[in-house]
């Protein structure tokens, strides 16, 4: 780890998640959940009103038996930077009630500044974004579990993942007392990448290159963050979004999946010039 | 809204945005305060007192 | 009863006959209040949006009567800066369906929020960026534009009138209507296109973005465009209605025959400038983002597909423009009423599909479509408007002089 780079540059966390690992197993959920403080319902059956902010997606290749196959696709906020970090969520929020962050590249949400108008859920293509239809309800005992680190959110305000912004600003305040200015690569993860059994999250900065998460993606950065490298994609990579987490697979059907291709365009082969411009 | 909001910022978007919106809160008000004032005038001067109800 | 409220020289129904009417449509007013208040003391679980639908009926409700409460900002700039002076006849009907429509949506606004009592944020905190704060500011600001148009016709009741301080202010502000009536054509053209910009500006969502001029997308000048265009169908509309209700003839056909004619040559030409935007969209801007024209009207519950786009073109567009802009046509009753009907219905699709369309095509690729039905809460909250609108322009009807032409049209004897 070179302790001296990069001291002054902005960073830019963001994550690889490696579908070809991922088993579906659901930890990474659990593990948002508790960290954050995400209310839940009795019943949870309907998925389109309970929040989950890593979501898990499951994946198919749509072929009969015995040509089955399945993937599994964890789906966190995906802090978008946008053209010149503007989200499609962060323009819109008519209250400043959500922002991004240049100095990390996180899309914040300030849920006593949002007043629920669910603009920003309607602007992201990833339903990345939960609306609390109602005030958490947590079981017997449980409010002395609560994160004290992560504020509860109450009736009518929208919740999104965080990147554990909390774990961030904990980890910048005790390099700050050992007169630090600068984290350590292990000492600000998500705790859906430290769940993870199977080891399929990377997390980190994109903007350092000692950083796995950049080894692994080599973000083109000249080009709108756009992966270089093989069998790396990002979610609708080419509606502009400019998205911070990036999945790998080795299998083409599954990157096919990652974004909208006309029937003669061949996966991954998007030409960023062809976007034609937003603000 | 106002300059003392934190989030408030001295650039263009500001300028146009609430410049319109002060410019046409401007012009409300200033045409409403004319036509209250004008017309507590007129009611001390002794107009409307005898009319017939049917002006226009 | 209630005979010296009444204007003179016309006549109007017993006060009991009234009363009942009123009472009847009171009663479905209250079903809404009841709704209203469910929504805000137990919040928004009450109606069947979702996190994939969190812009629904109530969304397109206020886009819808804002489009339709165009009639009053178009007419006021006709009347007022353009110089139609027959529309005078038409005026006052149109600026109180004009506050009915924006105080109806600024009501569903209040009751759409998450947090009600925070609405004030989005002044406060306002992000100049979004659409959705311009929206608000114009609306609100506009809102009191035609409450103030409103007030010299509420003042002009028979016995506020006869105080001569509510006469003097009555007529000082007629004397300086063209100064509010150009603020209000201003905020208007703002807050209609704002309401276009909501949708056109997501990016993340192929089915509604378009590309823009300066800052604003192609869709805020289209729903400037078809408000000025449509409005005026809704106020005819409305004027048909309250003429078959009262059985009366109210407003001189010249003045409907000028109004409907304004307004099918302003549908024609908003439907080039739609086709246009159309074509570009499907042939362009969406196989740019690797989507075809037909994947956006392939619902698999069958709402969202073909029918829809030719609903809104075709019948709600090209189809009362050509009898609109055609004379022998829009002489015809039948005809006139069709077209107005069709005008209207073909304004209200757009605002649906640039709402729930939206949210109902799946972006990404592994999803399906979404689908939404809307709780009875939304459905009579929806309608409260309707019925506190009814009562209002019958309080209107009865008690103020409306309709400048009611008395040459049905003279009284005696």
């Amino acid at each position: 780890m070179n302790k001296t780079h990069n001291t002054q540059k902005a960073k830019k966390y963001g994550m690889v998640i490696d579908l070809d690992k991922c088993t579906g197993c659901g930890a990474c959920m659990v593990a948002c959940m508790a960290e954050n403080n995400v209310p839940f319902k009795k019943d949870e059956t309907n998925k389109l009103d309970s929040i989950t902010w890593m979501h898990l997606y499951k994946l198919t290749n749509g072929k009969a038996f015995p040509e089955t196959e399945i993937c599994y696709l964890p789906r966190p906020c995906m802090h978008c930077e946008g053209a010149h970090g503007h989200p499609p969520c962060v323009s819109v929020c008519p209250a400043t009630a959500t922002d991004y962050d240049h100095g990390t590249g996180i899309v914040s949400q300030i849920y006593t500044r949002c007043f629920g108008c669910r603009y920003c859920m309607g602007a992201c293509p990833y339903h990345a974004r939960y609306f609390n239809w109602w005030d958490p309800v947590w079981p017997e005992g449980m409010k002395e579990y609560l994160s004290p680190n992560v504020s509860p959110r109450m009736r009518g305000v929208v919740e999104k993942c965080s990147f554990c912004f909390h774990r961030y600003q904990l980890a910048m305040d005790k390099a700050y007392h050992e007169g630090r200015k600068e984290l350590e690569e292990h000492e600000y993860q998500s705790s859906c990448t430290q769940a993870c059994p199977a080891g399929a999250i990377t997390f980190g900065d994109l903007n350092n290159p000692d950083h796995q998460v950049h080894k692994i993606a080599r973000p083109d950065n000249e080009h709108g963050g756009k992966p270089s490298a093989t069998n790396v994609f990002r979610l609708l990579e080419r509606l502009g979004t400019n998205p911070k987490v990036y999945y790998m697979s080795s299998r083409e059907w599954v990157r096919r999946l990652g974004d909208n291709y006309l029937p003669h365009e061949k996966t991954g082969e998007i030409a960023l010039g062809k976007q034609k411009g937003h603000h | 809204m106002f300059p003392f909001s934190f989030e408030w910022a001295w650039d263009m978007a500001h300028y146009v945005f609430l410049g319109g919106m002060w410019y046409a809160i401007g012009i409300i008000s200033a045409g409403l305060s004319y036509c209250i004032g004008k017309a507590l005038l007129d009611t001390v001067a002794g107009k409307g007192h005898d009319h017939g109800g049917d002006h226009h | 009863m209630d005979s010296a409220l009444l204007p003179k020289g016309v006549k109007r129904c017993s006060f009991p006959q009234f009363s009942i009417g009123i009472l009847i449509v009171g009663a479905v007013l209250l079903w809404g209040v009841y709704a209203m208040l469910l929504c805000w003391f137990k919040g928004l679980n009450q109606t069947g949006m979702n996190d994939s639908y969190g812009f629904a009926l109530w969304i397109w409700a206020d886009l819808a009567v804002i489009a339709l409460g165009g009639g009053a900002f178009f007419t006021g700039l006709l009347k007022y800066i353009i110089g139609k002076d027959e529309l005078k006849n038409i005026i006052n009907f149109a600026v109180v369906i004009g506050f009915i429509c924006y105080s109806s949506a600024l009501l569903i606004l209040a009751i759409d929020v998450g947090q009600p009592l925070r609405s004030w944020f989005i002044f406060w905190h306002v992000n100049v960026h979004s659409m959705l704060a311009e929206v608000a500011f114009c609306l609100s600001i506009y809102f009191s534009v035609l409450a103030i148009e409103f007030v010299p016709l509420l003042l002009e009741n028979r016995k506020l009138d006869e105080v001569p301080f509510f006469h003097n202010l009555a007529h000082n502000m007629h004397e300086v209507m063209a100064v509010f009536a150009a603020t209000g054509a201003f905020l208007s053209c703002f807050h209609q296109g704002s309401l276009g910009g909501v949708a056109g500006v997501l990016f993340g969502r192929p089915f509604a973005f378009r590309e823009h001029l300066l800052v604003w997308p192609w869709t805020f000048f289209l729903f400037t465009w078809s408000a000025a265009a449509y409005g005026p169908c809704f106020t005819i509309l409305l004027t048909k209605i309250t003429e078959g209700i009262t059985r009366k003839k109210l407003v001189k056909d010249n003045v409907v025959d000028l109004l409907a004619k304004i307004s099918g040559w302003m549908i024609a030409s908003y439907m080039v400038a739609k086709l246009i935007d159309t074509w570009y969209w499907a042939t362009v801007t969406a196989p740019s983002r690797g989507l075809t024209f037909m994947q956006f009207y392939s619902d698999g519950n069958g709402l969202y597909t073909l029918w829809i786009i030719v609903a809104e073109l075709v019948v709600g567009g090209i189809l009362p423009a050509l009898i609109l802009t055609n004379k022998t046509l829009r002489a015809n009753k039948s005809m006139l009423l069709l077209a107005v009907i069709l005008a209207c219905i073909g304004v209200c699709i757009n605002r649906w599909v640039m709402v729930l369309q939206v949210m109902a095509h799946p972006v990404l690729p592994f999803e399906e479509w979404f689908a939404y039905m809307p709780s009875w809460q939304e459905v009579a909250t929806t309608i409260l408007p309707v019925a506190y609108g009814v009562i209002l322009a019958s309080l209107a009807y009865r008690y103020l002089p409306v309709f400048p032409q009611e008395r040459e049209l049905n003279p009284v004897n005696g």
